[in-house]
């Protein structure tokens, strides 16, 4: 639009390119920024409310001004630097961790028409960009010169690479069902929601975005309590808001993805003739997810880093890889919907319940119903497989114990030690 | 020769790719050192994109990137009281920097000589127009298909299991059992 | 456009530099940095040529993901063997592991 514009007003045609793609790429860093700043009120609102408090008040209506407020303080508070620290690598970590953040919204489809560029490998260079976040954290850690950064940072590493697996194993469930890695045929193809299609990808996915995020219940990057604070305890005034900000923005951008993957991102009534619409719909989308993120932030306790690994390792890792198999057998199994000929239905004459269905619900959804009810039962029975072995185990592994327990007579110390 | 926006972004990107190289192979500081191979990495994964292969951009930034450099860095915080070590070269490094200096001066002389020779016609041209339509999935296709590349991606795949559990068992603490 | 030449040479360049730090660093990681770097030339090599002789097939590409993977594969077994000799020798300079050489 912009580059249309600036042609006519007689600029040469690859400075307005140019120009239209800084225009755009500042419009969406300045607006994610704002947005954030909103976002944080909304969830320190929801906090207060989950804990019994009231939450800001005092700054602007409702306090919505509140972190407006603390931002300016941030900006205008001394960047602390430690003395021995290497001092490149600790000035560039910040700046790259917020990069990989805001990297990320250049392939996200706000709506049929609005994104930044429409990659065929879109939701690859999400993952590619969101790991480069991994490298900040490390050289955060290093940068500063102190053994809690660096604790921090090894911790965080080890949690934000395991995490990887599962989450890049989930996020083959849609790249299957869609057959395309582009942002926008994966919400194209979401004729049914894949959320309903593939519920355990979903789940996994969530739970791994989550923990590669870092916050609780997943925030040992930052315990408090055993590390100070992680792999940023040296950082303070501006640099340290980068951090902050980056965390809430990561939220955010979790919340779209998964929107954008499983919960059919911009579509909804009328959404391809009129993309504002769809910009709504995937904002109130969003929105709900980041709600169940924080709740879960704020109800679930921190969990320990063995427990961490071990769930990763033990159990997602081996249920995403039981998924990925089923739902391509299953995929394979039922034949492909033939949306051309629902969509012949729906437009010729009207003869009966069947036409009527396929033009009151979607030629598209109506086609593609088969397919999901297969996955969904597939999915659930994988799930009740799952947790059947689960309980076969640790019922087995309590009657190890148990039996230990009955051979040393009553002795609890040394049932625990083995 | 004509100065594409192309041309420069080339420029820019096997800049980046060099000047990272040789800062690794340089730099004293060995956690330095391993930054400018990201550099280096990613200047390499620019010049994929030029080349039409975003496919492998992406996965470079994921695996190298993402990945290997995270393990490297790893080691040298694991091996810490090597990273501000003094002499970081050998005594061979004179006759080092003479082997890869040859190396470059005979590879640029074999490509003038070919730019001068029969291939002068194949070094100038673009890249041809077209090419496939799809070429993810293409690619996709290719390794999984008996007739192309499905052996070797299933013996890379056995590959990256040894890889896993060699690794593991060697760096393993035996005091820990 | 970008004519090969430019691509083949800076591989060629790349892997001169990656060679260099192979040879004369003393420290085993630095070592394997050159070894990635050297990968690196070659995996630019074979998008060149894949993208200026066969666009059509996927040879070139194929090729090149083997490429990552060899290297992501040595890279955790390298490692890892360089975190085990340091933990037994407290160094990991390449002239120092010589319990082998006579």
């Amino acid at each position: 639009m912009l580059r249309d514009a600036l042609i006519q007003a007689g600029m040469n045609a690859g400075l307005a390119t140019f120009l239209d793609i800084l225009g755009g790429v500042l419009v969406a860093a300045t607006f994610g920024m704002a947005w954030v700043l909103f976002g944080i009120w909304i969830e320190r609102k929801v906090a207060a409310r989950i804990q019994n408090r009231v939450g800001p008040n005092r700054v602007g209506p409702y306090g919505l001004i509140q972190n407006f407020a603390d931002a300016l303080k941030l900006l205008i508070k001394e960047v602390i630097v430690p003395r021995n620290a290497d001092r490149p690598v600790y000035f560039l970590a910040p700046v790259l961790m917020v990069v990989s953040v805001i990297l990320i919204a250049a392939v996200i489809p706000f709506s049929s028409v609005v994104i930044g560029t429409d990659l065929n490998i879109g939701l690859l260079y999400v993952l590619a960009v969101g790991s480069l976040g991994t490298l900040a954290v490390l050289m955060a850690g290093w940068g500063s010169n102190n053994k809690y950064a660096l604790l921090g940072a090894f911790r965080a590493v080890a949690q934000l690479i395991s995490y990887e697996v599962p989450m890049v194993l989930a996020l083959l469930i849609p790249v299957m069902l869609a057959g395309s890695l582009s942002m926008q045929d994966l919400v194209r193809s979401q004729h049914v929601w894949f959320l309903f299609v593939a519920p355990i990808a979903a789940v996994l996915f969530l739970i791994a975005a989550h923990a590669e995020n870092g916050r609780a219940p997943f925030d040992l990057l930052e315990a408090e309590s055993e590390l100070i604070a992680g792999y940023n305890i040296e950082y303070s005034g501006m640099a340290f808001a980068m951090f902050y900000l980056a965390e809430f923005m990561h939220a955010f951008f979790v919340a779209i993805v998964f929107s954008v993957l499983f919960l059919g991102g911009w579509r909804g009534p009328g959404a391809e003739t009129y993309p504002i619409l769809g910009m709504f719909y995937l904002g109130i989308k969003s929105m709900v997810v980041y709600f169940v993120t924080v709740w879960l932030r704020l109800t679930v306790p921190r969990v320990r880093i063995d427990h961490l690994l071990a769930l990763n390792w033990k159990i997602m890792v081996p249920l995403a890889l039981a998924n990925v198999i089923l739902t391509a057998f299953l995929f394979k199994l039922v034949p492909t919907p033939d949306y051309s000929a629902a969509r012949a239905i729906a437009e010729g004459e009207f003869t009966g319940v069947a036409s009527g269905l396929y033009r009151l619900l979607g030629p598209e959804f109506v086609a593609m119903l088969p397919l999901a009810g297969v996955l969904l039962v597939g999915n659930i029975a994988l799930l009740v497989a799952a947790a059947a072995l689960l309980r076969w185990l640790a019922r087995r592994r309590r009657q190890e114990v148990e039996a230990l327990v009955d051979e040393t007579e009553y002795a609890p110390g040394v049932a625990a030690a083995e | 020769m004509e100065i594409t926006i192309e041309l420069l972004v080339f420029l820019v990107f096997a800049l980046l790719t060099l000047a990272g190289g040789l800062g690794v192979v340089l730099a004293r500081n060995l956690f330095r050192a391993a930054l400018l191979l990201l550099l280096s990495l990613f200047g390499v994964a620019g010049l994929f994109v030029l080349l039409a292969a975003p496919f492998l951009a992406a996965v470079q930034v994921l695996i190298y990137m993402g990945g290997i450099t995270i393990l490297i860095i790893f080691a040298v915080m694991l091996t810490r009281g090597m990273v501000r070590a003094r002499n970081v070269f050998s005594e061979q490094w004179d006759l080092a920097a003479i082997v890869s200096l040859a190396f470059l001066a005979l590879v640029v002389y074999l490509l003038w000589q070919l730019q001068q020779g029969s291939s002068a016609a194949l070094f100038a041209a673009p890249p041809p127009e077209g090419g496939l339509e799809n070429p993810i999935a293409a690619l996709g296709a290719a390794l999984v298909d008996p007739a192309q590349y499905m052996l070797p991606f299933e013996v890379a795949s056995v590959l990256l299991a040894g890889a896993l559990i060699g690794a593991i068992y060697i760096a393993r603490d035996d005091e820990v059992e | 456009m970008v004519p090969l030449w430019m691509f083949l040479l800076v591989a060629a360049a790349l892997f001169a530099i990656g060679l260099f730090g192979v040879l004369s660093r003393r420290n085993a990681v630095a070592i394997l940095m050159g070894v990635e770097l050297m990968l690196n030339a070659v995996n630019i090599n074979l998008i060149a040529f894949w993208r200026y002789r066969t666009p059509d097939t996927m040879i070139g590409q194929a090729f090149a993901v083997f490429v990552f993977v060899v290297a992501a594969a040595e890279a955790a077994v390298g490692l890892a063997l360089i975190v085990a000799i340091y933990r037994r020798r407290q160094s990991v300079a390449v002239e120092d592991v010589n319990l082998l050489k006579w």
